[in-house]
């Protein structure tokens, strides 16, 4: 009901700077796709995707400078996500 | 008892459908999991027939767009009016031309005879046609969202302009923004399963 | 506070009044959560009257081993209906979007839920939706025959009226979603002053846990049924064998929503027997925390074990003993909630009156529905039930025994408030032994029926099973002449009967200390919390 905390504004230089990470990550994940041929670079570019939307979330998204609670919140869904479809292996990975 | 206003609840709110966003998506990205872990051959060879080219720019697009949209909230945070509808109107743009982009690569594709139901895909191995089905649904259903995404932020803009959304009432903006960040952040997923799986 | 002495009580005064707009208009387009609960009410307790209706159809069919009453597709598309109203319909968006919008903004001392427009929005999208569904039954090929689960690959293949029956399930997911984005987003933000987490009352925590749910789970019944309708129109084949596709992919998909669903229709309802049973024993409810916590916990845990659905399918053997176990673990914070149900009535004074009948009956079916569901659970006794009338039977103790009782438990126990007038007791007495007598003998039956292997969904059937098919379709009757007298009895009171008063039954919660019926801002100030929802040595105050 109250303004709790007063908005974070984040600069104009930092959301470059964080800009840029993200197209050298997106340049680094075509890069890796092109040198590794096989199946075992999908977890690679995975984890660069992972990095990528961390960054997103942080700070396009403001999340670093949230409160507890949203943080609580997202973190439990994706690990809800997770569940959903970690446990449906179960059946894929034994059939 | 006046009305208050709750910028912190809208914002929550808005989280919260973004999760249900995520579960949509979450559907399809489990689909894909369990059916590269059954067909990863043909995945690849299917995944050698996509424009990474088209891929790699849209991903840097709609990157950009994502960071005007955050520059129009920092903007708006310190009254700058004429930043703020910049910012949007060069996020709208990263999204016409991203929905362009799309517009040109199905079109070769589908020249190509790779979409749902062809014949090429008919006589191809079984993987394939269930990579192409899951491509089209989740680009697709991304598209979908990029043209509300897009939209969203038409009219934001426009209240922006009129003055209903201003620097000491932004949440309308901030809550947008955050939706666009969405369309970004599931793309970003989608860029290494469907185009750099080779 | 005195509106007891007032003359006219009724549907006069409160937030049956003061508005701007006059008409249907003052309804279909109010933003008042109280009027937007009665419009949920209303819409989803009469598709609820329908689904009852398709069920003794059902049943009538079902009285004689080759009943020739209708012909074998109408009988799988009642079937079909009679679950697709029963849970899209009702269940689902029926005490949340009823007893939740009515009661759950003035339980934590709100004016009104968090985004009050979304919440009109939602209504509007349950009713357009319901109008696609009733739509799909009278147009195309013929209503749909897949039963409520639509499942691949018949319900990719078959002519009837599937694509339209699915597009209406997904508006109502849509709206399902809303409501509970909504109530999260209320409950986090609109607590009154001192109305701390703890001082929550059961029913709003139910609630809460529901949304979560409804939140998190829905949108994966979503893409699950836009999916259908990308393999019936554009051939995907993600779900067809020929072409790389796995059916019991669709299984999962479809239950990684609808188990964590059956959560959706029982927690409001387990919420609502926790307000009634500490009100009607005259004692402050035992293992507040724990249940509180297993509302949650059974979230959580319901999450966990839509595998068990799908033990025949063809799934790993692995999937079926890791589902298999995890179904054990929902047992332990739904029997938490037993136990401490059970030990609030100890020692209590406890008054028989019609809310506390519904409420206790609820306690024992639903754990008779509870303990049959972990013979389904294990996955030896559910080859040998599985696709029976056991599971009709262990279903409709839980969601009806269990959801639909807590709803008539909620109808009796809050209508009064927002109509100013109560029901007569007798009547609802016998209306109340009626349906709780006929409900045994139905799906008792139908349970026994299970066991000896009558399977469901069958049109005709072997005579050795016919005796205890007409005792379940004397049932049946039996409890449809309850719920009439049940019916009657509640409106007749509602419109007719005697003032309720503010407080008819001493309960201790917030929705007690304001008049009856409320005002349209519920609170004239803001209130200060200083107790406990059941704190009952301080009745009346806020």
């Amino acid at each position: 009901m109250t303004h709790e905390q007063t908005p974070h504004i984040l600069s104009y230089g930092k959301l470059t700077l964080v800009w840029l990470t993200l197209l050298a990550l997106t340049a680094l994940t075509v890069w890796v796709a092109h040198h590794n041929v096989g199946i075992g670079h999908v977890w690679g570019s995975l984890a660069i995707a992972c990095l990528k939307s961390g960054l997103v979330i942080a700070f396009f998204m403001h999340m670093k400078y949230e409160g507890r609670l949203l943080r609580w919140l997202l973190f439990t869904a994706l690990a809800i996500l997770a569940i959903f479809i970690g446990f449906t292996f179960f059946d894929v990975l034994y059939r | 008892m006046s009305r208050h206003r709750d910028d912190t609840g809208a914002k929550l709110g808005m989280w919260l459908f973004l999760f249900t966003e995520l579960f949509l998506f979450g559907g399809l990205f489990l689909l894909y999991a369990v059916y590269l872990s059954r067909y990863p051959r043909e995945f690849a060879a299917a995944g050698r027939e996509m424009h990474v080219v088209f891929g790699t720019a849209n991903t840097a697009i709609l990157i950009t767009s994502s960071m005007l949209a955050a520059t129009a909230v920092s903007a708006i945070q310190r009254d700058e009016r004429r930043r703020v509808l910049w910012s949007l109107g060069g996020t709208v743009l990263c999204a016409a031309i991203f929905l362009f982009n799309k517009y040109l690569e199905w079109s070769a594709e589908i020249s190509h005879g790779f979409y749902p139901n062809s014949p090429r895909l008919a006589a191809g191995p079984p993987g394939e046609s269930v990579f192409f089905s899951l491509y089209y649904l989740t680009v697709g259903l991304h598209g979908l969202h990029v043209l509300i995404g897009g939209t969203l932020l038409i009219w934001v803009a426009v209240r922006v302009r009129r003055g209903v959304v201003h620097s000491g009432d932004y949440v309308l903006l901030e809550n947008g923004a955050l939706y666009w960040h969405l369309v970004d952040l599931i793309w970003i997923f989608i860029f290494p399963l469907y185009y750099l799986i080779l | 506070m005195s509106s007891a002495e007032q003359a006219q009580p009724c549907t006069e005064g409160g937030f049956w009044r003061d508005t701007g707009r006059t008409g249907i208009t003052s309804w279909i387009f109010s933003t008042d959560h109280k009027r937007i609960g009665l419009l949920y009410f209303y819409s989803t307790f009469g598709f609820f009257l329908v689904g009852v209706m398709l069920g003794l159809l059902i049943r009538l069919d079902l009285m004689t081993p080759a009943s020739t009453l209708m012909g074998p597709q109408t009988y799988n598309a009642l079937f079909t209906v009679h679950g697709v109203v029963m849970i899209f319909l009702f269940i689902i968006p029926g005490m949340p979007g009823a007893f939740g919008n009515l009661v759950m903004p003035i339980q934590i001392g709100a004016r009104d839920v968090a985004f009050p427009r979304l919440n009109l929005f939602s209504w509007w999208l349950y009713i357009i939706g319901a109008g696609i569904i009733l739509t799909s039954l009278f147009t195309g090929n013929g209503p749909p025959d897949t039963g409520w689960t639509f499942y691949v690959p018949f319900s990719a293949r078959t002519s009837t009226n599937v694509s339209l029956a699915v597009l209406g399930v997904f508006t109502i997911g849509f709206s399902s979603i809303l409501t509970g984005l909504n109530f999260i987003t209320t409950i986090h933000r609109l607590r009154a002053e001192g109305m701390t987490w703890g001082r929550l009352p059961l029913f709003t925590w139910s609630l809460y846990a529901t949304a979560w749910i409804q939140l998190l789970a829905t949108p994966v019944l979503g893409i699950t049924l836009a999916l259908i309708l990308a393999e019936r129109l554009l051939g995907t084949g993600l779900f067809d064998p020929t072409r790389g596709g796995d059916p019991i992919m669709y299984q999962h998909l479809f239950w990684i929503y609808s188990h964590p669903a059956v959560y959706i229709m029982i927690l409001p309802g387990m919420g609502v027997v926790s307000d009634i049973i500490p009100v009607f024993a005259r004692k402050p409810i035992f293992g507040y925390k724990m249940i509180a916590f297993s509302s949650l916990a059974i979230a959580a845990a319901g999450s966990l074990v839509w595998g068990h659905h799908m033990f025949t399918s063809g799934m790993s053997d692995t999937a079926i003993l890791v589902f298999s176990f995890l179904t054990f673990i929902v047992a332990i914070p739904s029997a938490i909630k037993v136990f401490n149900w059970v030990s609030t009535l100890y020692k209590g004074s406890i008054s028989l009156e019609a809310p506390m009948l519904f409420a206790l009956s609820f306690i024992l079916l639903f754990s008779i529905g509870g303990l049959t569901g972990l013979i389904l659970g294990a996955a030896a006794t559910d080859i040998h039930v599985h696709d029976t009338d056991f599971v009709v039977g262990h279903f409709h103790y839980v969601m009806f025994g269990g959801a639909g009782f807590a709803f008539i438990a909620a109808m009796h126990y809050w209508l009064p408030k927002f109509y100013g007038r109560r029901y007569a007791e007798k009547p609802a007495i016998v209306g109340w032994a009626l349906m709780f007598v006929g409900f045994n003998v139905l799906y008792f039956s139908m349970m026994v029926l299970g066991l000896k292997g009558m399977p469901r969904r069958y049109y005709h059937y072997l005579p050795e099973f016919a005796p205890l098919n007409l005792v379940a379709t004397i049932g049946s009757w039996i409890l449809a002449l309850g719920l009439i007298i049940m019916l009657v009895n509640l409106f007749r009171g509602l419109f007719r009967g005697e003032p309720a008063g503010d407080n008819p039954w001493g309960g201790a919660t917030l929705e007690w200390s304001i008049p009856t019926p409320p005002a349209t801002e519920n609170f004239e100030q803001e209130p200060v919390v200083t107790h406990g929802p059941y704190d009952f040595t301080r009745t009346g105050e806020p």
